[in-house]
């Protein structure tokens, strides 16, 4: 008796959590739906070259423009540390100087310039983007925008879309000669190893492929960014705690997605 | 002319709006008024398809709005002008911007031709030489002017001002409820005020719409609304201390 009543509270505690799981993957595949809505919703009923080329010009100042400080200071600081521990952690006779460098350029090319500096950008960018839309939406100007007829999330989040995945490569770019430059400089000056051997370390079995991945990396994490902080901030409701809220969510979704994304296109593109 | 049919709509299952239908003329500023909570925003929102309502109809001189293709429905938002209630100025974009915004977005119009109209805009609502401030930089009052300039500056055949003197000084809230009124009057427009503003009901309601509890639960205009009976207005309009006091005769 006691067995039957254990096996109908089993059955019953599976049912349950099939019931729950059921739940989550239904609310997770509506709120993936309605984010390639949100994603569909950019391309109809578009607004004429000039108005999008001319926002393009402007977030791309915001969005590029004005994060080439922050990621020349964390490029050539994170450059320098790698370079330090590198040869910290290295330190043998049998390994030549010239691959401390070595090292700090394939970690430069393959991870750090771009999905360091995207989480770090994910944090400037993405909250910046779900702040603005988000204080758009509470102070209704985004509805502002949609009673003239003009199709909101198109003219504002498209342009966002455009800089992000065109600044983000350039920034990686920038992010690269700065992080090797970092290294250079922290092994220069403390004398872990001579300019020359820093060079030839650079110089040694470079792939030039590496910073294809670099690149695409960047492309594909600025689309991750600015898609992701648009669309939590464009579907903001209440008040400025919900765009703190948003501008949160923005930054971790993204970081997320960032992770996520980087081990998949290890996987593709190595 | 704007009429409303048969609105209805409900959020989460609760009804917020119930079989609202009325007519808004030409020429007339007609108010939507009830106390907070009872819809008046939902309703402004459904007559600008900025909510889909589940049920009714809205017909603007004759053309069915919610049924027009996304085209069309463009062509009849070129007519329409709204003010928003905390303005929904531009915060990036200068004031002068922000009036001309519609006219770079919607039409052709040559770059002289535009400054002429923004700056008549701006004179009209009584702001000359501030088109260079940006919005932080101005008043409530202020915003709510150069709301009332980019609504006005496509000249609309429509205008909706979704509670125009909140958060207003008693005197500046006069203002702007005349100067809505006399924009009504010169551009014979059909204007639609949301507010729950006893001084802007008195003062400027041609054609009233009583909601309550999502309900229409009366019509009429300026004179009539101090001689109904029906108690849920009669607490509305009289629940101020000196107007009950006028009412019984002290």
């Amino acid at each position: 008796m006691i067995s039957m009543d254990r096996t109908i509270v089993l059955c019953r505690a599976d049912l349950f959590i099939t019931f729950v799981k059921a739940v989550k993957s239904s609310f997770m595949l509506s709120i993936a739906g309605k984010f390639f809505l949100f994603l569909g919703s950019l391309f109809v009923r578009r607004e004429t070259f000039k108005v999008y080329w001319d926002r393009f010009i402007d977030e791309c100042i915001k969005i590029g423009t004005n994060s080439v400080f922050i990621v020349a200071i964390v490029a050539v600081f994170i450059g320098a540390v790698t370079c330090v521990q590198i040869y910290a952690n290295l330190v043998s006779p049998f390994i030549p100087n010239y691959i401390v460098s070595n090292v700090v350029r394939d970690m430069v090319l393959l991870e750090l310039s771009s999905t360091f500096m995207c989480v770090v950008l994910a944090g400037k960018v993405g909250s910046n983007i779900a702040g603005e839309l988000g204080t758009m939406r509470i102070t209704e100007q985004i509805d502002a925008l949609e009673v003239m007829g003009i199709n909101s999330a198109s003219y504002l989040v498209l342009p966002k879309l455009l800089a992000a995945v065109v600044t983000f490569p350039l920034l990686a770019i920038l992010s690269d000669f700065l992080g090797i430059g970092g290294g250079y400089l922290a092994g220069t000056l403390t004398g872990i190893l001579t300019p020359e051997e820093y060079i030839y370390g650079i110089r040694f079995s470079f792939v030039p492929y590496n910073i294809i991945i670099a690149i695409v990396k960047a492309f594909v994490f600025g689309f991750l960014i600015a898609t992701i902080s648009s669309y939590k901030g464009f579907y903001t409701r209440g008040g400025a705690l919900e765009v703190g809220m948003s501008s949160t969510a923005a930054v971790t979704n993204s970081c997320i997605a960032i992770l996520i994304a980087d081990y998949l296109l290890a996987e593709l593109l190595t | 002319m704007i009429e409303i049919k048969n609105i209805s709509k409900s959020f989460n299952g609760r009804q917020v709006l119930h079989d609202i239908s009325g007519t808004f003329e030409k020429g007339k500023t007609s108010l939507v008024i009830g106390a907070s909570g009872t819809g008046k925003s939902v309703l402004l929102k459904c007559m600008l398809d900025l909510i889909k309502p589940e049920e009714g109809q809205v017909l603007y001189d004759g053309r069915r709005f919610l049924l027009q293709e996304e085209k069309d429905k463009k062509d009849i938002r070129r007519e329409m002008g709204v003010l928003f209630q905390g303005g929904a100025l531009f915060d990036s974009k200068t004031v002068e911007e922000n009036v001309r915004f519609p006219l770079d977005m919607l039409t052709d119009m040559p770059e002289n031709e535009k400054r002429d109209r923004v700056e008549f805009c701006l004179h009209r609502v009584g702001l000359d030489g501030t088109g260079k401030r940006m919005p932080s930089e101005i008043s409530g009052g202020m915003k709510k002017r150069v709301g009332i300039a980019r609504a006005i500056v496509m000249n609309p055949k429509y205008l909706f001002c979704d509670e125009p003197n909140s958060g207003l000084d008693p005197l500046t809230a006069i203002k702007i409820d005349e100067l809505i009124k006399e924009i009504t009057d010169e551009y014979q427009i059909t204007t639609v005020v949301i507010t729950h503003d006893m001084n802007s009901v008195l003062s400027i309601g041609e054609y009233i719409m009583f909601l309550y509890q999502g309900k229409k639960i009366w019509e009429g205009d300026s004179q009539s609304i101090m001689k109904t009976h029906i108690k849920e207005l009669d607490e509305f309009v009289f629940s101020n201390h000196a107007l009950r006091q006028l009412r019984d005769g002290h």
